[in-house]
């Protein structure tokens, strides 16, 4: 495999050909990774639609007949031996980026109060991270009629940001899709085929890779806030799935089951719904131990500590 | 002045059935290509012409015909994008409603060049008489073994089949009107892998607007060098333009390029003049998307050159003092025109037809559409100018297709050059409110179930 050479953000990056400018930045990782609203590693033809991770190449290789610099999605664009990007040292990104941030918060209801995403939600991290503190908007923010998709997931159209991902997990791990968008524009809403539910093995896993608090899991709905949880990584034997997950407990109740996002919110590996939804008891899994929470997460903000590894009990019994 | 190449038969009664068409020059190219020339040759030919692409972009034909991917081992498609939606522009329906044939023959010797064996047309699905017009050309020349297998005995094959779009604008952008084709959602798809390497169904595909491909013809008949000498500079050629908007004679005008603005405007071969003695206020020189120019800098460039109707004049001056000659859909507005309602009339439209996948188009067109909406009924305020402008350029070049910065353009346009009139709206509300018009509101009366 050959490997070409990026300058980005002045860090030089060495990959593969044909990796994305993104998966080329996660490499170094930090502050210069872009963020990614619509881009979802493991579902094939996501990215490109939300423009948050717009970066400028500076320059380009000489293959590429595009005039640059030009800003560009860095998760559908792969790399080009000898392009300079720059994302964080570029004051026109950051600017372009706000302005993504107030398009995507236009419309969405801000109901954080009230949404079971929040504490967990990209939208949340995103605007705080990169958005303005304020609202130029005085508009009517849109509002759909509310339907049903089906018995596990709850859908709220309104936070919807569009991002694709739910209708590539039922094309890619569903094994029918009956669900997708009608309409256009603003106005364009994810619905169902007539009298078809959501229910399919592998729906649930809409709920994790849903940005935003569009699609929840309704058997968790308004039971609790994520950051009153404490997150076990656990594993089950199961025919369908790795089984790996993580189970947010009240106490000693399982209140939900989700799969193991990693540091970019991502799924690396996708639960099937018996595991989401029906192994609801301590008995059905073999707790690994607590779920490494960033300091930084609203979840840590429940004084919640990891149990000291036993290297560290041993150093701390010495001193 | 005034040579016709497209619109030289064009009144002759029935041109549009085979044997009236044939008898007054037709299909020579389809002769003379097929017989005498390599596809090479047809390519070389259309490269010396210096053809550029009628759609808006103006990108250069036999450049783009040249970046098809050879030896994929995948057939290649050649698309007729016959999907004319840009408010303002009517040439291609005008062409294939009166001379069906002449958008074949060009399409047949165009698809030789390529290499294609199957051929489209993407026509948008409003023209309902038109399909039957080209459905009918195309049968007659099959009949007449000008299409189909083995054209003239020359042993090359190629089949022509007609697709209708749904009626969305964003169908005429080249990825979408390939999804369309494909059965899928109209959505724009994110480039690269570009059509020339990958479009529809994955194989190389070339899209090329109707008027594009219908001066092929002419190209091969004539050869490509007296091509170049029509015109004016890297604009060779002629160019049919849609005249609209208040002028004496609306019509489609076929012009050399390099025609000055001012001639085209108030001679009477062309426009004919303001209509009812108005006076010009400001022009749109090549469809909505185009930015508007005011009447001292459409005359005239920001130099003091006369402007002239060709890619590099218009353009001029860039988006400061420049436009763009577009799809050619000219639009000219005398002085009762009220600048807010236009802009907001245009603005509703890109709010009507964004396809909603991108976030910057999907809600930055929504909320102009608002804002001016606001400004135009008396209830806007004058920090909103500014606002419009950011919005805009928030917009502009952040999405995934062209959509996005012709919704932008025209509102930045508008604004930096009718300024006082924005403000006039916002610092008399009364007076706005009672010479606004009644706004047209669509809201989205089209609800299909385009499902992904």
């Amino acid at each position: 495999m050959s490997t070409v050479k990026i300058t980005f953000d002045n860090h030089v990056i060495e990959v593969e050909a044909g990796t994305t400018i993104m998966n080329a930045a996660r490499k170094v990782g930090g502050d210069i990774v872009p963020p990614a609203m619509c881009y979802y590693t493991t579902l094939h033809g996501s990215g490109g639609k939300c423009r948050a991770c717009l970066v400028k190449v500076a320059q380009s290789s000489e293959k590429d007949p595009r005039p640059m610099p030009k800003l560009i999605a860095s998760c559908v664009t792969p790399v080009q031996d000898g392009m300079v990007v720059e994302n964080i040292t570029n004051e026109e990104v950051l600017n372009a980026r706000k302005g993504i941030v107030e398009f995507l918060l236009l419309n969405h209801p801000l109901d954080c109060p009230i949404c079971d995403q929040a504490g967990e939600c990209d939208l949340q991290d995103f605007s705080y991270q990169h958005g303005l503190a304020t609202t130029r908007t005085e508009e009517k923010r849109r509002e759909f009629d509310k339907i049903d998709i089906g018995p596990n997931i709850k859908l709220h159209m309104t936070r919807c940001i569009l991002c694709f991902r739910c209708t590539q997990v039922a094309d890619q791990l569903c094994n029918s899709r009956v669900h997708g968008m009608i309409g256009r524009g603003d106005v364009t809403e994810i619905s169902t085929y007539i009298s078809n539910v959501i229910d399919q093995d592998f729906s649930g896993n809409m709920i994790d890779v849903c940005p935003v608090g569009a699609l929840t899991d309704k058997n968790f709905r308004f039971k609790d806030r994520v950051w009153f949880n404490k997150p076990l990584d656990a594993h089950r034997e199961c025919s369908k799935c790795c089984g790996h997950v993580v189970l947010w407990m009240h106490g000693e109740e399982i209140r939900r089951v989700t799969g193991r996002k990693d540091e970019y919110n991502e799924l690396k590996e996708f639960i099937c719904n018996e595991c989401r939804f029906e192994k609801k008891e301590l008995s059905d899994w073999v707790v690994e131990g607590p779920r490494a929470i960033k300091r930084g997460s609203v979840i840590a903000q429940n004084h919640y500590t990891l149990e000291p590894k036993e290297e560290t009990k041993a150093v701390a019994a010495k001193s | 002045m005034g040579r016709k190449i497209l619109t030289e038969h064009i009144h002759i009664p029935n041109i549009d059935s085979f044997d009236v068409y044939r008898k007054h020059g037709g299909y020579t190219s389809v002769e003379k290509a097929l017989k005498k020339m390599s596809p090479e040759n047809v390519l070389d030919e259309v490269k010396k012409s210096g053809l550029r692409g009628r759609g808006g972009a103006g990108f250069p034909t036999g450049m783009k015909w040249s970046f098809l991917a050879k030896g994929t081992g995948k057939p290649a498609y050649l698309l007729n994008n016959a999907d004319e939606s840009e408010p303002g522009t009517f040439k291609d329906r005008y062409l294939m409603e009166k001379n069906p044939h002449l958008c074949l023959e060009g399409m047949i010797c165009s698809a030789y060049a390529l290499g294609a064996n199957v051929s489209y047309i993407y026509i948008r699905g409003e023209f309902k008489w038109i399909i039957k017009i080209i459905e009918k050309a195309i049968a007659e020349a099959k009949a007449n073994g000008i299409l189909g297998k083995n054209i003239l005995g020359s042993g090359y094959d190629l089949e022509i089949y007609v697709q209708t779009g749904g009626g969305a604008y964003i169908c005429g952008e080249e990825t979408a009107l390939i999804e369309s084709l494909e059965g899928l959602r109209g959505n724009p798809r994110i480039k690269p892998p570009f059509p020339a390497v990958s479009g529809v169904w994955g194989c190389p595909t070339v899209v090329n607007n109707t008027e594009t491909l219908a001066a092929v013809k002419w190209i091969i008949d004539n050869g490509g060098d007296e091509y170049a000498k029509i015109g004016i500079g890297k604009s060779t050629g002629t160019k049919l333009i849609s005249a609209g908007g208040h002028i004496n004679k609306p019509d489609v005008y076929e012009m050399d390029l390099g025609l000055p603005v001012e001639e085209f405007i108030y001679s009477d071969e062309y426009c004919g003049g303001m209509l009812n003695g108005h006076e010009l206020k400001a022009v749109i020189p090549g469809g909505s998307s185009v930015p508007v120019l005011p009447k001292n800098l459409i005359l005239k460039t920001a130099s003091g050159e006369p402007r002239l109707m060709s890619y590099e004049s218009l353009a001029e001056g860039g988006f400061i003092s420049g436009s763009m000659l577009g799809s050619g859909g000219f639009i000219a507005l005398d002085e009762t025109t009220c600048m807010v309602h236009n802009t907001l009339n245009f603005t509703q439209f890109y709010h009507h037809e964004s396809c909603g996948q991108c976030s910057p188009c999907r809600e930055g067109t929504g909320w102009m559409k608002k804002v001016l909406k606001h400004l135009e009924n008396g209830e806007g305020k004058m920090s909103d100018m500014d606002m419009l402008v950011d919005i805009a350029n928030n917009i502009d070049g952040k999405t995934i297709c062209p959509l996005g910065d012709a919704a932008a353009w025209p509102v930045v346009s508008a604004i930096r050059h009718f300024r006082e009139e924005f403000d006039l709206h916002a610092k008399n509300p009364e007076k706005a409110k009672q010479t606004a018009h009644p706004a047209r509101s669509i809201y989205h009366a089209i609800r299909k179930p385009e499902l992904v």
